[in-house]
Order: structure tokens, then sequence, then C-alpha cells
């Protein structure tokens, strides 16, 4: 599994690069590195549903993004200008939640089964009943279309509302 | 266990960039950020060593695979964060076209 460990800090050090860059379109191409391996890492551990919706969706982000950036400034100013009081004191508050959240993180990291051990308790029945009772050999799309299906309506209505709320704030007619 | 923490770390640089930068278009990275992290560490609980795809190929044999529960989870959540993605650059790009800025401490300061 030493692929997988190399393109974690792959993804790492690109997510800092895409923070701390001063050109936005480099910080966007730093999203797209990110996105990727995290499409790539969803093969090596045998996902290829995921590994596939993760591309499609991570070319539409950085194009979303890169449209918006095109109409607007390449250039993050803020990055260099002196911190201002409320930054460092979000710096500060930051700090404090990491400590935090580490301390309650490590708990439950604990908890958790190790990694390549995963437990299966409620996948067992899934894996039984899928092909059965929904016909179906991928077993992903059994859950998310028949077992799950209410969900999946679910995700459609939250697609559906958000592209209603980009039409209404992209709309040209009826604004003054 | 360093895979999952891993996952966190980019949980963290994630959450950094929206507590503390000043730029728009990073806070939306940041956010971005967080929605791989959470999907990646669920993608990684449920991989288990030597199993393989859950796509039933051979009905006879035994099935080894890898947890499909958190996969079906994670697939809704991908597509869900698009959504949320699109909705908040659309929401900077009109902010941008009234003040003529990204930095959030400049958008305090104009009024109206």
């Amino acid at each position: 599994m030493i692929e997988l460990y190399l393109f974690l800090i792959f993804m790492l050090i690109a997510a800092i690069i895409a923070i701390e860059i001063q050109d936005l379109l480099a910080a966007i191409i730093s999203l797209g590195a990110v996105g990727f391996s995290v499409a790539i890492m969803f093969i090596f551990v045998h996902a290829p549903d995921l590994a596939i919706v993760q591309i499609v969706v991570e070319v539409l982000t950085v194009v979303i993004f890169v449209a918006v950036v095109l109409r607007t400034t390449h250039v993050d100013e803020t990055i260099g200008k002196k911190l201002s009081g409320t930054q460092i004191l979000s710096i500060v508050f930051y700090a404090f939640f990491v400590i935090l959240f580490l301390t309650v993180m490590i708990r439950s990291l604990q908890e958790l089964p190790a990694f390549g051990n995963a437990t299966m308790k409620v996948a067992k029945e899934y894996i039984k009943l899928g092909l059965p009772q929904t016909g179906g050999a991928n077993i992903v799309a059994d859950v998310i279309l028949d077992f799950r299906a209410l969900d999946t309506l679910g995700e459609a209505t939250v697609l559906f509302t958000s592209v209603i709320g980009v039409a209404a704030l992209m709309r040209k007619v009826g604004r003054k | 266990m360093i895979v999952f923490v891993s996952c966190i770390i980019l949980f963290l640089i994630g959450l950094y960039a929206i507590v503390t930068k000043r730029n728009l278009i990073k806070i939306a990275i940041g956010f971005a950020f967080i929605e791989y992290a959470v999907n990646l560490l669920f993608a990684l609980i449920g991989f288990k060593r030597g199993a393989l795809a859950p796509i039933i190929t051979q009905i006879d044999k035994p099935h080894n695979f890898v947890d499909p529960i958190p996969q079906a989870l994670v697939l809704t959540a991908i597509v869900i964060a698009l959504g949320t993605t699109a909705l908040m650059l659309t929401v900077i790009l009109r902010i941008y076209n009234r003040y003529k800025t990204f930095d959030i401490a400049e958008i305090r300061k104009l009024k109206g």
C-alpha cells in the first residue's frame, strides 16, 4: 500500500500550496490536484463507483472555480499583508480548537477498526440480500438505488435546489 | 491509523483556510478540502485487505468484498458537495460584482 501513502503526502502538499499561494488560478489547479489524488485513492481502496463520480465532480468543480476567477481577478491581494487584529484572534481560536479536536479525535480513532480490517456488521446483510432482492450485481448501486432510494431522492432534491439557487442568482431579466 | 490521521490533517487545513483567510475564493477552497477529507475518511474506513470491489461476478463462490455501505453514503455526499460549491461560488461572484473585491475585511467596511 506504499502508493496510497505517496498519494496522501502529495495530497497534503498540494492542499497547503492551494491555501498559501498568491495566484488564485494556481490555487485552483492545486485544488484539482487534491481532488484527482482523492479519486485515485478511491481506486486503491476498491471503490470504482466513487472514483468515477469523483472525477466527474472534480472536473465540474475546477471548471466552475476557473469560470468565477476569469470573470473577476486572479490575484489574492490579502496574501503578504500584515495580519489584522481579527485575524490574529481567529488564529488563536483555531489553535485552541485544534487542541480540543485532536484530543477528542485520537480517542475516537482508537475506537475505530484498524486500517484494512473493516468490521462489516451491516454490510453482510446487504451483500447477502443484494442480488436476490434487487437483481443488481453492483452492491453500491443496489444500496443507493433500491434499499436507500429515498436518500437518493433527497440528494436529487438538494441538487435541484442548488441549481434553482444558481439560476436565481445569475439571472439577467428582472434585475435592476 | 496514519491514513486516518492524514485525512484529519486535510480537514484541519481546510478549516484553517475557512477561519483565517480573508479571500473568499480561498474560503471556498477550504470548504472543498473539508468535503474531500470526510469522503476519503469514510472510504478508507470501509477498506479491507485482500478484498475486492463490491460487484458480484460469480454467484457460487463466497463473497469477499470491501464494505459497500460507506461507499454508498459517500456517493451521495460527493454530488451534494458539488451543489453547495456551485451555489457558494455564485454568491461569491455576486459579491465581487457589487464590491469589486474578494477581501472580506474590505467588504465589511463598505456599507450598503
